[in-house]
């Protein structure tokens, strides 16, 4: 079975985020990329379902600009096989992004297709929901832990109660939450033969797919500063602001 | 550590060694540093990595990777545990060594398990009445039916008694260096013997020992390139020895530097964080652009050497040098913007110091490093 796995390129999470000055977008110049950290998380799964022997072949997808194939090389690093770069210049929108992915599946033809919860810079968690629609394919979204039986996908998913396990009938597209694994870091052996595996390009313009912008960004303000501490001087006072200020009980 | 030019490749290389730095060393260096534990099992990984080959030359199974990225690379790696780090740096040099001038068969014999760090690997070059006069070095090797007869004693190296395989410069000729041959010597030969592990300031996640050669024997095909090269090959190891160690001392600033940024901000006096006070800033700024000198310094020098450049002796010395000391200083600022917890074990910065003090005194002294720059820009 064939895993296709996505990586997006996204802000580092370990940076300060800032605003454009004009307040219109996060600003991209210059400032430290990385893979989307639920992405890396995605890839690890697909390589751990490779080395149990439940996927013959990790293929890492990526939409962007040409810096997006760092980010694929990455993936390759850390051992997918091979990798597709859908070449586009906008940053488009969840829907185009399923719309996309979905062209990419009817043609690759994957058992699973392996996408993180959501991307740290957009936090819209909806392209593999969309996606899976779209395929009319078997979901499991924020998952924390798969095991592959024959024809059927085992998934445990963090929701708010608690834990949920289902059983997917493959194909099937799952997202990943921060528990599912640690991802391993490549080693530099990997890196440098990263560099030989297949990377293939394709143009977002030439795959005939409408990808125009169906939401208006308002407006980007950064979170509201944090508030200094305050020292209370006994419990009671304290089971006091609780209730009173913070309101949490 | 970032470059304006850094190679995409050069990116994933350095993004690798800092989250090994920051998952496989940082968190057991403060220990490592305290019970004096040199963690062979950690090297075994870091091989897996690739950090024990990295400018090995490709065709003898190393990485074949460029100084400059060995040096950012080392750098980063320091970041997490400078001992450990530094002990990787004389590893690689050595496996350097081997992979280029063994004879093949020593070649196949001892460098495969040193790249994967299942042997270690030690440089044994100063003596105890041979130091910055390393020319003068007195260990013998002796020509007997076969191989050397070796006799004597070196000291200060690096790994002794843990490691596997060692590289001795001895005298096979007559007096000063160019009487001076390298060989490859077996650590558990008969008749070698070892010191008792110094107790040292820093570098303490690795080993120190004298080394005694009583007639230990080592087979002709252990012999480095030709008789009497020894002291040009260890010289040439030393050049890339310089940038590694220098590389060290970088990294080590730049984790005190950043340690440092982040204390001052949090660190709460007369009613402000000391980040507002004029000194601090001042300070601070001056540690950035002391670590922004050095960083390219460094490049430019493993650059020199990547180039084979006819000046690539004097850039590695005077690298060595300005790096060397004025890193120190960096961690010594950042120690004392901590104040009384920069001095107590609680915090990294008293080690940052302790480790730091060395590189300073090895590789060549930095009085050498003196002599070797001035020699050179008075010869013209």
């Amino acid at each position: 079975m064939k895993a296709l796995v996505t990586c997006k390129r996204v802000l580092d999470p370990y940076i300060k985020a800032r605003i454009n000055a004009d307040g219109s977008a996060v600003n991209l110049d210059n400032v430290k990329m990385a893979m989307n950290p639920f992405d890396e998380i995605a890839v690890e799964e697909a390589l751990r379902l490779k080395e149990a022997g439940s996927v013959t072949e990790v293929v890492a997808v990526s939409i962007g600009g040409p810096k997006s194939e760092e980010t694929l090389r990455q993936a390759l690093a850390m051992g997918a096989d091979r990798a597709i770069l859908v070449e586009s210049d906008q940053d488009i929108e969840p829907l185009a992004v399923a719309k996309v992915l979905k062209a990419v599946c009817d043609e690759e033809q994957p058992g699973l297709v392996l996408m993180g919860k959501q991307a740290i810079d957009g936090d819209s968690n909806q392209a593999g929901q969309m996606l899976a629609g779209m395929l009319n394919w078997a979901q499991g979204t924020f998952i924390s832990e798969i095991k592959i039986d024959g024809e059927t996908a085992n998934v445990t998913r963090e929701i708010d109660g608690g834990l949920e396990k289902l059983s997917l009938k493959l194909p099937a597209v799952v997202t990943a939450d921060l528990r599912l694994n640690e991802p391993r870091y490549a080693s530099l052996p990997n890196i440098m033969k990263a560099k030989k595996k297949p990377l293939d390009k394709k143009p977002l313009a030439d795959m005939g797919i409408d990808t125009a912008k169906r939401i208006e960004i308002v407006g980007l303000s950064e979170p509201a500063e944090r508030q200094a501490g305050v020292m209370v001087d006994s419990v009671a006072a304290l089971v006091e602001k609780l209730k009173t200020e913070a309101k949490v009980i | 550590m970032n470059t304006l030019d850094q190679t995409e490749e050069q990116a994933a290389f350095l993004r690798s060694a800092k989250e090994f730095a920051e998952q496989s060393l940082k968190p057991f260096a403060a220990q490592w540093d305290e019970e004096a534990i040199f963690p062979v099992d950690t090297l075994k990984a870091a091989a897996d990595m690739g950090f024990m080959s990295l400018y090995t030359p490709e065709s003898a199974g190393g990485l074949g990777l460029s100084r400059e990225d060995s040096a950012l690379i080392f750098a980063e790696l320091s970041k997490g545990c400078t001992s450990t780090a530094a002990y990787m740096t004389i590893h690689n040099m050595v496996a350097w060594m081997i992979g280029n001038w063994a004879t093949e068969q020593a070649r196949d014999q001892y460098l495969p398990s040193a790249l994967t760090g299942d042997t270690l690997c030690s440089y044994c070059l100063t003596e105890p009445g041979a130091g910055s006069d390393a020319g003068n070095l007195q260990t013998k090797a002796e020509k007997v039916d076969g191989g050397y007869k070796l006799n004597g004693s070196k000291v200060f190296i690096s790994g002794a008694g843990s490691t596997h395989t060692l590289v001795v410069m001895a005298r096979t000729g007559g007096a000063g260096p160019k009487g001076v041959s390298a060989l490859i010597v077996e650590a558990n030969s008969d008749g070698i013997r070892y010191g008792k592990k110094e107790d040292k300031m820093g570098w303490n996640s690795q080993p120190t020992r004298q080394i005694h050669f009583d007639d230990v024997f080592v087979p002709d095909q252990n012999l480095m390139a030709n008789e009497g090269d020894g002291f040009t090959l260890a010289m040439k190891a030393l050049d890339g020895g310089r940038i590694n160690i220098a590389s060290c001392s970088l990294g080590t600033a730049y984790a005190a530097y950043e340690a440092a940024l982040a204390y001052v901000k949090d660190r709460k006096q007369f009613g402000k964080a000391i980040a507002e006070f004029q000194n601090t800033q001042f300070v601070l700024a001056d540690m950035f652009t002391e670590l922004e000198v050095c960083k390219n310094m460094l490049i430019s020098a493993a650059r020199h050497l990547d180039a084979a450049h006819p000046d690539a002796t004097l850039q590695c010395a005077a690298a060595k040098r300005f790096i060397t000391d004025h890193c120190y200083d960096v961690v010594d600022k950042a120690l004392q913007l901590h104040g009384g917890y920069g001095y107590i074990k609680e915090y990294p910065i008293e080690r940052h110091l302790r480790d730091l003090r060395v590189h300073r005194i090895l590789e060549g002294t930095n009085e050498i490093m003196r002599s070797i720059v001035a020699r050179r820009i008075l010869a013209d």
